[in-house]
């Protein structure tokens, strides 16, 4: 039986991050050099988590499935990272930081974890500084700022088109001094498969080494899980082709509650698909919407190519719908406003699945090159991937799965409900509520990892009283067989003939049509049937070539899948319970005449942390949110 | 425009076939060869990637290994994807990686080579696969600066003026798939090391351990089997981020400076921080 404790120190908000530092328990020195801790993944929160726990004196073991730490989807984050450093004076605080952030999650994330984050986002981009990561400067030497969507500030601190790419070689150098030190052992192409829990505690992870094959069991003091986030369930997303959901559902399995699930961010801004064959979606940064502007023509039968249409016929339909913040409202909404316009039939491009994301104004008031410094690597990769020339015709774009707001639940100190089992970064369902604000991903991630972990995680070892177990103890073996029985039966069979891409291809479409942008109940349901039966053609159809103890990428891919159609159904139930729309979550039913969303604080001001029940439908417990400092109000950008 | 194909109504073009010589080998100690595919129906509007992925499908539903190849963020920056495609890292097309590279690049009934990168410090693992740890060797040898978590000084206290910020980034953008190695005859790693060592030490941040950095990043690329630098320019040819090779200029800057200075390689880093031995 689960029971929700979110930890959150008493007093005023401002203070209650310095008084959980104060309270915690510390480790002494010559204790930290005896303590093992597992940190599993290595995008930002990863790597900085375990660098820093590496740096404070303890063991760190650190694994990834890639070949390199390096390469971990923080990776491919573009735009920016946002910080309360007001250094443009334009009315930013962390109490405004705060406040947009909880706004925009649409007042379904906790104010104490929030307040938190705002409060640390400057140092975060000091700590970057120091480490040598090269942001953007202006002239005369200061660091440079770019706005975002959902915000009136400029507090986006980048470099170039590749933010994500230079904030994680930050991280990785830093964790590469300590696996220098010896503080630090990499263990890179590993896969972790299952927690391990003994006596009520997380106590190791197994993991399948992805060269040879081998599945082994590692114990440690604590686990922590920064395995990222699981939009690849939608098949089509902007994630990594690894991206997977596998390390947290395990642990979900194991006892883990597992919060808002459905809280999925749909991104405006990717390039639309072209085709069947297509494995992925490329975002075009959200920051082009400081200088775009997103269209349609005015009649649905306008077929006449974009430059032919005069201004008075095209809709502007971004700025019509949200004069105050025109194409900057934050990324839920802008989705949304562009499905229903492709859903009125006023799409543009193949199949009607795109919208105008058009520059010719920002290069007739300031210029080509302008446009070229600030986005040229996009522009480039945009003529690349559709074999068209942005810079003499609109962009055409449309809406892909991108982040996922959902994911373990943790309490104040990061701590899911398994004692031991640590939980930070996309992985964790934190801090963003029903939508996150863009550049928000890279600072929470940073926040998590470098600031907040290593001083919870302390108190935690400081104060358990359950001694670490040998590698073959009883539960370690336990997860061990299940890890073994589940691998042999992906690839027995003879006669299979359905691959295992076809079957994620079939799920996404599943997901995408009944959990996507908008959901209603009767789609929920549908998906709810639709789901069982393909998971049982999974197991008995699928074809995974080869053999367990050899380089398999299939065997990884397939097993990835198996989870992805188990934890739809989890998602699915978490988007039909909650009827009401918030953020990303928006429910059919529950909208206003002129289609804004309703939110229902009366009855869904929580956060749905679900329990796994085996054979059962899995068992909801609510988290109540109590806003004590900022007033929920009626989402606006109007 | 080497795209031919066939005109399909609306201006849609198909590939209709072509052939594929792929690079197998089960393992690093087994031989390897290649063997020859024919793919049909590629649409100009796959990656490369896309396409070997309808091949990998094939060969699944045929009952036979798929081609194992690396790849991850799809999107020319996580520096997974490493093909040498007829000859050359990353293929035909200049400052990008090969999952960034379309099918409209190649002509119909076309044979196209594909082989994984070649360099004795790059051991296959399997097929198109290759171990690039020693680049990770690398960095941990000293690319880094050395600085805690926690009570770093506000970011603008350190002004660095735009060009400094500018080509550091420059240097910065290197994503580590190693195509410079494998475009190199002697397979050396000096576009990646001068890179690394130039982001830093264009900063003034990564100042104070410039002289330890450069002599340990350039021991540890020699003790990894990286050859030497031969003044060919291949590397920055294939380079997905156009890295330029006046970095290695630079790089040889600072090892001679380093030399001239005399440093003293520290055998070890110091204890952790608020510990004693």
């Amino acid at each position: 039986m689960i029971i929700l404790d979110s930890n959150i120190p008493p007093g005023p908000l401002e203070m209650k991050w310095d008084r959980r530092r104060f309270s915690g328990k510390l480790v002494s020195p010559a204790n930290k050099r005896r303590i093992k801790i597992i940190v599993v993944g290595t995008g930002l929160a990863g790597a900085s988590a375990a660098s820093t726990l590496g740096q404070l004196g303890y063991q760190v073991e650190c694994f990834c499935f890639h070949d390199s730490p390096r390469r971990a989807h923080s990776i491919a984050a573009q735009g920016g990272i946002n910080a309360a450093k007001n250094y443009q004076d334009d009315g930013d605080s962390v109490a405004r930081l705060f406040y947009d952030t909880i706004k925009g999650g649409d007042f379904r994330s906790r104010e104490a974890s929030v307040y938190r984050l705002a409060q640390i986002s400057t140092q975060i981009i000091d700590q970057c500084v120091a480490l040598g990561v090269p942001f953007a400067r202006e002239y005369g030497g200061q660091l440079a700022n770019r706005s975002f969507g959902g915000v009136q500030v400029s507090r986006t601190f980048y470099c170039r088109g590749q933010t994500g790419q230079q904030l994680l070689l930050g991280a990785y150098s830093a964790l590469c001094w300590q696996i220098e030190r010896g503080q630090v052992t990499m263990r890179p192409r590993t896969e972790m498969l299952d927690v391990i829990v003994a006596d009520g505690h997380a106590r190791g992870i197994v993991v399948r080494d992805l060269v040879s094959g081998r599945l082994s069991a590692h114990t440690a003091h604590a686990v922590v899980l920064a395995t990222g986030g699981y939009s690849n369930v939608y098949y089509l997303s902007t994630n990594a082709s690894g991206c997977n959901v596998t390390a947290t559902y395990r642990a979900w399995k194991q006892g883990a509650a597992f919060a808002n699930p459905s809280f999925t961010q749909i991104h405006p801004t990717a390039i639309p698909p072209a085709g069947d064959h297509q494995a992925k979606l490329t975002l075009m940064s959200e920051s082009l919407r400081n200088d775009g502007r997103l269209w349609v023509p005015v009649s649905p039968s306008d077929r006449r190519s974009p430059n032919a249409i005069p201004p008075s016929e095209r809709d502007y339909f971004l700025e019509r719908r949200y004069p105050r913040f025109g194409n900057l409202v934050p990324r839920d909404v802008a989705s949304r406003a562009v499905k229903a316009i492709c859903d009125e039939g006023r799409g543009v491009g193949p199949g009607g699945q795109g919208v105008y994301l058009d520059f010719s104004d920002v290069i007739r008031q300031q210029g080509i090159e302008v446009v070229r410094e600030r986005y040229g690597n996009l522009f480039e990769m945009y003529q690349r991937i559709t074999g068209e020339n942005a810079y003499e015709v609109p962009m055409r774009i449309y809406p892909a799965p991108h982040y996922t707001m959902g994911g373990l639940w943790v309490d104040y100190n990061l701590m899911s409900t398994i004692p031991g089992l640590f939980v930070v970064g996309e992985a964790n369902f934190a801090d963003h509520g029903a939508n996150r604000l863009g550049a928000s991903s890279l600072m929470q991630g940073l926040a998590d990892g470098y600031f907040i972990l290593p001083y919870t995680i302390g108190h935690y070892l400081a104060t358990v009283d359950s001694p670490p177990i040998a590698e073959d103890h009883g539960a370690a073996r336990a997860a061990l067989e299940r890890v073994e029985a589940r691998i042999k039966k992906l690839l027995q069979g003879k006669g299979r003939r359905r691959t295992a891409a076809s079957f994620h291809r079939t799920l996404g479409k599943i997901l995408w049509d009944h959990c996507g942008m908008s959901r209603c109940a009767a789609g929920l349901r549908a998906a709810l049937e639709a789901i069982p039966p393909l998971r049982e053609e999974f197991w008995q159809n699928v074809v995974v070539p080869g053999s367990g103890d050899m380089f398999n990428q299939e065997l990884e891919y397939a097993g990835r899948v198996a989870d992805f159609l188990e934890f739809a159904e989890l998602m699915c139930h978490d988007a039909l319970h909650r009827e009401e729309s918030c953020g990303a979550h928006f429910r059919e039913e529950y909208q206003t005449e002129d289609g804004e969303p309703r939110r229902d604080d009366e009855r869904f001001a929580y956060v749905a942390a679900w329990e796994y029940r085996e054979g059962e439908a899995p068992v909801l417990h609510k988290e109540p949110l109590n806003f004590e400092f900022v007033q929920p109000t009626t989402r606006s950008y109007q | 425009m080497l795209v031919a194909g066939r005109k399909r109504r609306g201006g849609y073009r198909r590939i209709v076939k072509l052939t594929l010589r792929i690079w197998r080998q089960r393992g690093p100690n087994e031989r390897g060869g290649l063997v020859t595919y024919q793919v049909d129906d590629i649409s100009p509007d796959m990656s490369f990637l896309e396409m070997l992925d309808a091949l990998n499908q094939q060969l699944i539903m045929a009952g036979e290994e798929p081609v194992a190849f690396e790849h991850d963020c799809r999107e020319g920056i996580c520096g997974s994807c490493s093909l040498v495609i007829d000859g050359v890292p990353h293929g035909p097309d200049r400052g990008v990686t090969t999952c960034q590279l379309y099918m409209r690049r190649f002509a119909d009934g076309k044979t196209i080579t594909i082989e994984p990168w070649r360099a004795r410090a790059f051991p296959i693992v399997k097929d198109l696969v290759v171990d690039r740890r020693a680049l990770d060797r690398i960095m941990q040898a000293g690319g880094y600066i050395s600085v805690n978590t926690g009570g770093a000084v506000d970011g603008n206290t350190l002004l660095i003026g735009k060009e400094e910020a500018e080509t550091a980034m420059d240097a910065a953008s290197c994503i580590g798939c190693g195509a410079c190695v494998a475009a190199c005859k002697n397979a050396s790693a000096m576009l990646f090391v001068a890179a690394k060592v130039a982001h830093l030490a264009t900063l003034p941040q990564g100042k104070p351990e410039r002289t330890r950095r450069v002599m340990a990043m350039v021991q540890a690329m020699d003790r990894e089997g990286f050859g030497s630098c031969g003044n060919q320019y291949e590397c920055e040819a294939v380079c997905p981020k156009n890295i330029s090779v006046r970095f290695i200029a630079l790089l040889n800057r600072e090892y001679l400076r380093a030399g001239i200075l005399g440093t003293k390689m520290p055998a070890q880093s110091d204890p952790p921080h608020g510990e004693s031995y």
